[in-house]
């Protein structure tokens, strides 16, 4: 166990100083100009020169990024050139909304996929099977923008039940700011559910062929003690590695849900601080994030470990 | 992607709608496409900064009006002395600025100078260069001395890059805006909304609103929505032209058509063959057919312009029909050119919808006359470092949405690469003009020369579509210069 948290920590280090070294140098390399993009049409190079000292542009790369990895090293993660507030404050107030949402998307999903999955496993070829998967196979082939737009003409301007978007915030209570997480985590669950069914699905049929299962039944359990004590437990680490995958996805790939519900998250800032080249926003926001998948990928080995015991023997 | 998904909204909007959400009678919310980029406009070129700020934060000696017009705001009144180069400005008194602090002549002397100091990083520092020198001979006049008449500096000390900030706040109305306007400032949820409340200490007039709410929806089928839902009271710039004939139809909302400033080009590099040929310019001016163009790229939205001026400028005269829809003529013309029909033109495109869509279309004239186009699609920064400043691009379809900006085709290096010293002298002798009638005269001569040389293809003027309540009073028709002004906007009762 010490081994495997202690190469985790070695491999987190690595990827983190990997990544940040990536997005800087592509940031670098990258056409377009931060102090131009603030200037516009009306840049001239007396005022192009006074901004681009004024936010350091003129120092070379490599003390740029020095400056940079050394201001996290201290816990100073930049200003935004855009919004000139410290970044920290700006991916703290995005993650309030986008992990919310993640987590909401990844327990709606879950709740819905496996139940669904292991029942048409169950009933292999029967009516509730097909009809289960075709349902998933319409789940995967909507695409999550156009569920977001049907879930608001229906909800919002239909039923007027909740806001067409925009995010209420935490300080208007738990129960409005989850109303406003509460049909994007849905437009987001449900394909991510249809996906999770099949694997759910293909993953208990294949363990219900394992001899185990056969000697289970064989020494008098039901088909339903079987299933549950036997089959479901053993099918569970693929989908625990489809979960962690689509929750790191989750946390900053959603730019398009949260545009059609104009939702302040992760992943419109990341989008918006590429296009206007808030250079340190970006260079931030991908460390954090290659940060958070290693760890979601830690968490979800160490589901492995516990949904398996001989792993962990295997170690020792 | 973007089309499909307000298909599917203009036809679910067939349904009947559900009620609106009853709106208070000192409160507004108001879309916008695009977040501004801080809120500061002194420094920052964003038009989404004015939108936000322009007369409802900060005011400047001078404002433009919804017509367009220079009116007095800070400045009560002002003379101006026969040689056109000593402004008298006749400063209000007893005005103060959000954070407490004295507006008087000291402020306007520290606004100017700062934006022409060499650290300056005034994004129009252009506007402030005629300035030779500001005397304050008492705290409310202000006496603005200029190197040489020019002839629009009134209208230039009307821009958003001209207000004035108070002294103390300069480091930090980025995110924390300090002016003398009617509203002031209560607080920015980055990525959704900025909120501003009346002003009680404002010197004018107080403004009937209460609070102003501006939400940032970049998305054109969830602007649609947020308006159909009643979560928004108006959309000044609606982005979905699609859903429009529905929103039209629907008594609760006034959907009003007005102009913008934003000329849009189809900008040719006149220091590239085979653009640095007057003959090929005109030739690609009458392959475009605009009408088609409006009604294909922009739903119909959209005014023809025959130089780069725009109907409700003064002094406009049109020159549309100078170079009328006729492929078999530029054809003729591109022959005689010597351009070889196959003749491959790349045409950059920025990510704005009259780009990208009026690229396609355009793609497809230059084939009825023989040319191939090559699209290449660029980001707003790559547009900017590309073509923009390094002048790296053939042809570029882009909006010049500055004021009355004749100066940009008068200037020693601009993209366009247009050289012509009878423009230049055209231009000089309009600034150095005092009096209107010559002013107008030349600003005819100007156009007339621009539409002679056809340095850029001169498309179509952007219209401004808003949509609001039909409750609504006040709101801004046309769009003279960016801006949401708020200040004059009410509920009828």
């Amino acid at each position: 166990m010490a081994r495997l948290l202690l190469t985790r920590f070695a491999a987190l280090v690595a990827t983190l100083l990997a990544a940040s070294l990536v997005v800087f140098v592509v940031l670098d390399v990258l056409p377009g100009d931060p102090a131009l993009l603030i200037l516009g049409t009306g840049a001239r190079p007396d005022t192009l020169a006074a901004l681009r000292h004024q936010m350091g542009l003129d120092l070379p790369a490599w003390w740029r990024y020095l400056l940079w990895i050394g201001g996290i090293l201290h816990g100073d993660w930049g200003v935004s050139a855009t919004y000139g507030v410290p970044v920290g404050d700006l991916i703290a107030a995005r993650a309030l909304v986008s992990l919310p949402l993640a987590v909401l998307a990844i327990v709606l999903s879950t709740l819905l996929a496996i139940p669904m999955g292991v029942a048409a496993a169950a009933r292999r070829g029967r009516a509730l099977d097909v009809s289960l998967m075709s349902a998933a196979q319409i789940g995967v082939a909507v695409p999550n923008f156009w569920l977001g737009l049907l879930l608001i003409l229906l909800f919002s301007v239909q039923l007027a039940w909740l806001p067409a978007g925009g995010f209420a915030g935490w300080d208007k209570g738990i129960g409005a700011a989850l109303g406003s997480l509460l049909l994007p985590a849905l437009a987001l669950a449900l394909p991510q559910a249809a996906i999770l069914a099949r694997v759910t699905r293909s993953a208990v049929l294949e363990t219900l062929g394992q001899d185990y299962v056969r000697t289970a039944l064989a020494k008098g359990l039901t088909g339903m003690a079987a299933l549950w004590r036997h089959a479901v437990p053993n099918a569970l680490i693929p989908v625990v590695t489809i979960i962690g995958m689509q929750f790191s996805f989750l946390l900053a790939g959603t730019v398009i849900i949260e545009n059609v519900f104009t939702l302040p998250g992760l992943g419109r800032l990341i989008f918006q601080a590429i296009a206007q080249r808030d250079l340190v926003v970006v260079q931030d926001l991908v460390v954090l994030l290659a940060g958070s998948v290693i760890v979601v990928n830690f968490a979800v080995d160490l589901a492995y470990l516990w949904l398996d015991p001989r792993l962990t023997r295997g170690e020792g | 992607m973007g089309r499909l998904i307000v298909c599917t909204l203009a036809a679910s909007l067939a349904l009947p709608f559900a009620a609106g959400r009853a709106a208070a009678k000192d409160t507004l919310t108001l879309g916008m496409v695009l977040e501004p980029p801080g809120l500061d406009p002194t420094a920052g070129a964003a038009a989404a900064i004015r939108e936000v700020t322009y007369a409802n934060i900060y005011e400047g000696l001078v404002r433009i009006d919804a017509q367009g017009k220079v009116r007095p705001a800070l400045a009560a009144s002002w003379t101006i002395s026969p040689d056109g180069l000593a402004y008298t400005f006749h400063l209000h008194s007893g005005v103060r600025f959000h954070d407490g602090a004295p507006f008087d002549c000291s402020v306007v002397k520290f606004s100017y100078e700062r934006a022409l100091s060499p650290d300056s990083t005034n994004a129009q520092k252009g506007l402030f260069e005629p300035i030779a020198a500001v005397a304050c001979p008492d705290a409310t006049t202000a006496v603005v001395t200029l190197k040489r008449p020019t002839a629009s500096f009134l209208f230039d000390m009307g821009w958003g890059d001209a207000v004035m900030l108070s002294p103390a706040s300069i480091a930090s109305d980025r995110t924390n805006p300090v002016g003398t306007g009617p509203f002031r400032f209560v607080r920015w949820v980055k990525g959704d909304r900025v909120e501003l409340e009346r002003f009680s200490g404002y010197w004018g007039q107080a403004p009937k609103l209460a609070r102003v709410t501006f939400r940032f929806i970049s998305d054109p089928s969830a602007a649609a929505a947020a308006v159909m839902a009643g979560d928004l009271d108006a959309f000044p710039n609606f982005p979905a032209p699609e859903v429009l004939d529905r929103l039209k139809a629907d008594p609760r909302f006034s959907v009003v058509v007005g102009t913008t400033e934003g000329k849009t080009i189809l900008a040719l590099n006149n220091a590239r063959k085979p653009f640095d040929d007057v003959r090929v310019r005109r030739a690609l001016a009458m392959a475009i057919d605009r009408q088609g163009l409006i009604e294909g790229a922009m739903s119909g939205y959209g005014t023809p312009i025959g130089a780069h001026y725009v109907p409700t400028d003064p002094g406009y005269i049109d020159l549309v029909s100078k170079y009328p829809y006729n492929p078999e003529a530029a054809k003729k013309l591109l022959a005689e050119a010597g351009v070889k029909p196959g003749t491959t033109i790349e045409i950059k495109l920025p990510p704005p919808v009259y780009a990208r869509r009026g690229g396609e279309l355009i793609a497809a004239y230059l084939e009825q006359v023989g040319l191939k186009a090559d699209l290449v699609p660029v980001e707003w920064a790559q547009w900017l470092e590309g073509p923009f400043r390094n002048g790296d691009y053939a042809a570029t379809i882009i909006s010049h949405t500055e004021p009355r900006d004749l100066d940009i085709f008068a200037r020693e290096k601009y993209y366009f690469n247009y050289k012509s010293e009878a423009y230049r002298s055209l231009f000089a002798q309009y600034q150095a003009a005092t009096d209107p009638t010559k002013q107008t005269e030349l600003v005819g001569a100007l156009q007339r020369q621009l539409a002679d040389d056809e340095p850029v293809v001169f498309l179509f003027a952007l219209a401004k579509v808003g949509v609001w309540n039909a409750k609504l009073r006040g709101m801004w028709i046309n769009s003279p210069i960016p801006a949401n002004d708020v200040t004059g906007v009410s509920w009828a009762e």
